[in-house]
């Protein structure tokens, strides 16, 4: 009796927990080299970020220095406004993809190539387009320059003024971007139940009310992708701005990433610290953002399961 | 055993000597077609005349190589490899990365003549600390690049006072020509206006101060460099949008005759003679005299060659520097980069009236700046620069500029 309990136990114990250590198991590798090559740079970098070091000869540590020379930086503010331009005004990526998806939705002769043209951009490299945004800009020689003189603006350059350089950029950026959402609402579009449009129909909805009130909220997962994609793609805006104006004029162009790129690894840089403390505070605003996101997220799945 | 052990080490000593002890590993950044060719010259003849020494010769890209030598001098050290003068080799020399090679300078024995001697307007560029840390091999003056053809066709003859100067600009720009070009996206150009005004208003010492960070920026003398450079920048003698442009986009202009001088390097010449431009409409002169009296000292980048201290085979590494130093090695090596040797032995490029100017200027020169970003330590080079740019789009800003600049200076040099 006491031996067979005592096997019986061995099996039970196994069989308890199997179910809940097996996931574990198919999950380590994931976790192991996400823990490696995502968790614990973030670590690094914060503790980095306490330092001052050039890459080179042995760090000092030296507190909270690189946090408050942060706060008396004017570069760091310039950037951080031009972060915020970036979040409101890559925003129209949405709304522009969404309204060139809803034109582009209809069954014409050659839409399929007119649709791989439409997302043409978003297939080119960032690099490419700033480089022939930059040729756009151009002053006296770019494409836009005969309209610029039309309006009085001749000679103007819109990368070479501080006021318009981030703007132009923005634009640029938004090329590939509504491109992009274009396509997440194009295949939103194929996933509408054309049974509700036409029970709308019945009830005597037309156009926009029936756009409004029954095709956009079964859009609402597109929408929600679009959005998350355009604020990180904002945040994160780097490439652009390394090619058109690497910041410049006297970095009135820049954002936090690149500044931080700028401080910790370009030519003149090598401030580890400095850098490592830019990117905490970028790493900090988009935590807010992707605990948002992951709460949202929770909350539709539980809705969704209810 | 004792015994078999310390045959063993012993073995392997001599194996591992014999190995290292013939190859020579080279890294340098010639990634553009003339200096890659001037370095594939040297290495045959180095291999040639000593031929128990195989060279295996890395070739970075230009721009890469300053985040790869950071690199490589650490962890994977070539025994030699090439950099730049002045401060720039500061931050290796500082943590220990570059080998002192002072007595390559001090033996003459080993080379033809003593090198201090044959070198000795360029050794205070190669000094830190009372030692010398490489070999310098090349460099190129700056100046003043203009279109023969618009001075003429406007009655301006070369300026050789300040007062001249300006008023040639008012000349040229009434014509409706702008008077200087500049692209400054990429903000080291402005340095070199800068630096100009800078040696001609203060002279040479201070522009050293300055760049040690031994003087203020709200300093009266920096003052009175910006009054000059109001002078050029107010009446809007440079060209308009520097700041979307790119050093070479700037050249467009001048070669289109809508623009009449270029403050730059010898290394413009080039590309501008490509666009169409002949020795008959394309001119060099040195940068006006601003204070009477302060002597004339000039902009030219020295590039160098440099024995990282963790290099596994330095007796071919010195054989090597002492090479570079040679004064026929160094005229071959100029003629293929088109630029001046830095041996006074060697003899320059003829038929080249750039060079020969360049040449007739640096050694009459009383001494030799680097240039503000090789100078002063990179980030203050870099804060610099952003605020000369700033300036030249927004003159009125100049104070706000350099007291933000003096706030950076307490912090880059304390």
């Amino acid at each position: 009796m006491e031996l067979n309990n005592s096997k019986s136990k061995r099996i039970t114990w196994w069989q308890r927990n199997q179910v809940k250590i097996s996931p574990w198991i198919f999950l380590a590798p994931g976790l192991i080299f996400f823990s490696i090559y995502v968790i614990a740079p973030i670590f690094v970098s914060i503790g980095i970020s306490f330092y001052q070091w050039d890459g080179l000869s042995p760090s000092m540590y030296v507190g909270l220095q690189n946090y408050i020379e942060l706060l008396d930086d004017e570069y760091f503010y310039i950037s951080l406004w031009n972060n915020l331009k970036w979040l409101i005004f890559f925003m129209l990526a949405v709304p522009i993809g969404l309204g060139l998806a809803i034109f582009l939705n209809q069954i014409v002769f050659g839409i399929r190539l007119i649709k791989s043209l439409f997302f043409f951009p978003f297939v080119i490299s960032q690099v490419v387009i700033g480089l022939i945004f930059t040729w756009f800009y151009q002053p006296n020689y770019g494409v836009i320059a005969p309209f610029l003189n039309l309006i009085g603006l001749e000679g103007f350059s819109i990368l070479a003024n501080e006021n318009t350089a981030t703007y132009g950029i923005i634009f640029a950026g938004l090329y590939p971007q509504i491109a992009y959402c274009l396509i997440l609402y194009l295949t939103g579009l194929n996933n509408i139940n054309p049974e509700q449009i036409e029970a709308g129909r019945m009830d005597g909805a037309k156009g926009f009310h029936l756009f409004w009130n029954i095709v956009l909220p079964q859009l609402r997962h597109a929408t929600f992708l679009a959005v998350v994609v355009t604020v990180i793609g904002a945040l994160r805006s780097f490439d652009m701005v390394a090619i058109m104006t690497q910041g410049g004029p006297y970095g009135y162009s820049n954002v936090l990433a690149y500044y931080m790129f700028e401080q910790a690894l370009s030519e003149y840089g090598y401030r580890m610290g400095y850098g490592s403390a830019i990117a905490t505070v970028l790493f900090t605003i988009m935590m807010f953002y992707i605990l948002f996101f992951i709460y949202r997220m929770y909350r539709n799945e539980r809705e969704d399961n209810n | 055993m004792k015994k078999v052990i310390i045959s063993l080490i012993m073995m392997f000593g001599i194996i591992s000597s014999t190995s290292f002890a013939g190859t020579l590993v080279i890294n340098t950044d010639t990634s553009d077609a003339a200096p890659k060719e001037a370095f594939e010259y040297i290495i045959k003849k180095f291999e040639e005349e000593n031929p128990d020494v195989t060279v295996k010769w890395n070739v970075f890209d230009h721009e890469g190589y300053k985040q790869s030598i950071r690199n490589f001098l650490n962890t994977d050290p070539p025994d030699v490899a090439n950099w730049y003068a002045g401060n720039r080799m500061l931050p290796f020399v500082r943590a220990g990365l570059f080998e002192d090679v002072s007595d390559i300078w001090k033996d003459s024995g080993w080379v033809d003549g003593n090198l201090s001697e044959n070198m000795e307007h360029a050794k205070k560029s190669m000094t830190i600390g009372g030692k010398q840390w490489g070999i310098p091999y090349t460099y190129y003056q700056w100046g003043v690049y203009y279109r023969k053809d618009l001075f003429t066709a406007n009655g301006i003859s070369v300026p050789t006072t300040w007062d001249d100067f300006v008023a040639a600009c008012a000349t040229l720009k009434a014509a409706g020509i702008t008077p200087i070009t500049i692209g400054s996206k990429y903000l080291w150009t402005t340095a070199g206006v800068f630096d100009y005004l800078n040696l001609r208003t203060n002279g040479y010492e201070f522009h050293m101060d300055l760049t040690l960070g031994k003087v203020p920026y709200t300093d009266p003398k920096v003052q009175a460099v910006f009054d000059k450079w109001d002078e050029l920048v107010k009446p809007g003698y440079f060209l308009e949008n520097h700041a979307a442009l790119s050093w070479q986009e700037a050249l467009t202009p001048m070669v289109n005759g809508e623009a009449a001088m270029y403050v730059m390097g010898n290394f413009a010449v080039a590309p501008l003679k490509e666009a169409g431009l002949r020795d008959s409409n394309l001119g060099f002169f040195q940068f006006p005299e601003i204070t009477p009296g302060i002597p004339m000292a000039e902009e030219a980048p020295t590039d160098t060659v440099h024995i990282p201290s963790k290099a596994k085979n330095k007796t071919d590494a010195k054989r090597f520097l002492i090479f570079m130093s040679r004064a026929d090695v160094q005229e071959e090596i100029n003629k293929i980069l088109g630029q001046l040797p830095i041996n006074k032995n060697s003899k320059v490029k003829k038929g080249d009236p750039f060079l020969a100017a360049g040449l007739n200027m640096l050694n009459n020169a009383y001494a030799m700046a680097q240039f503000y970003d090789r100078d002063a330590p990179a980030q203050m080079a870099s804060e610099g620069m952003k605020g000369f740019q700033e300036y030249m789009s927004n003159p009125d800003r100049r104070q706000k500029i350099l007291e933000r600049l003096e706030k950076v200076r307490q912090r880059v040099y304390k």
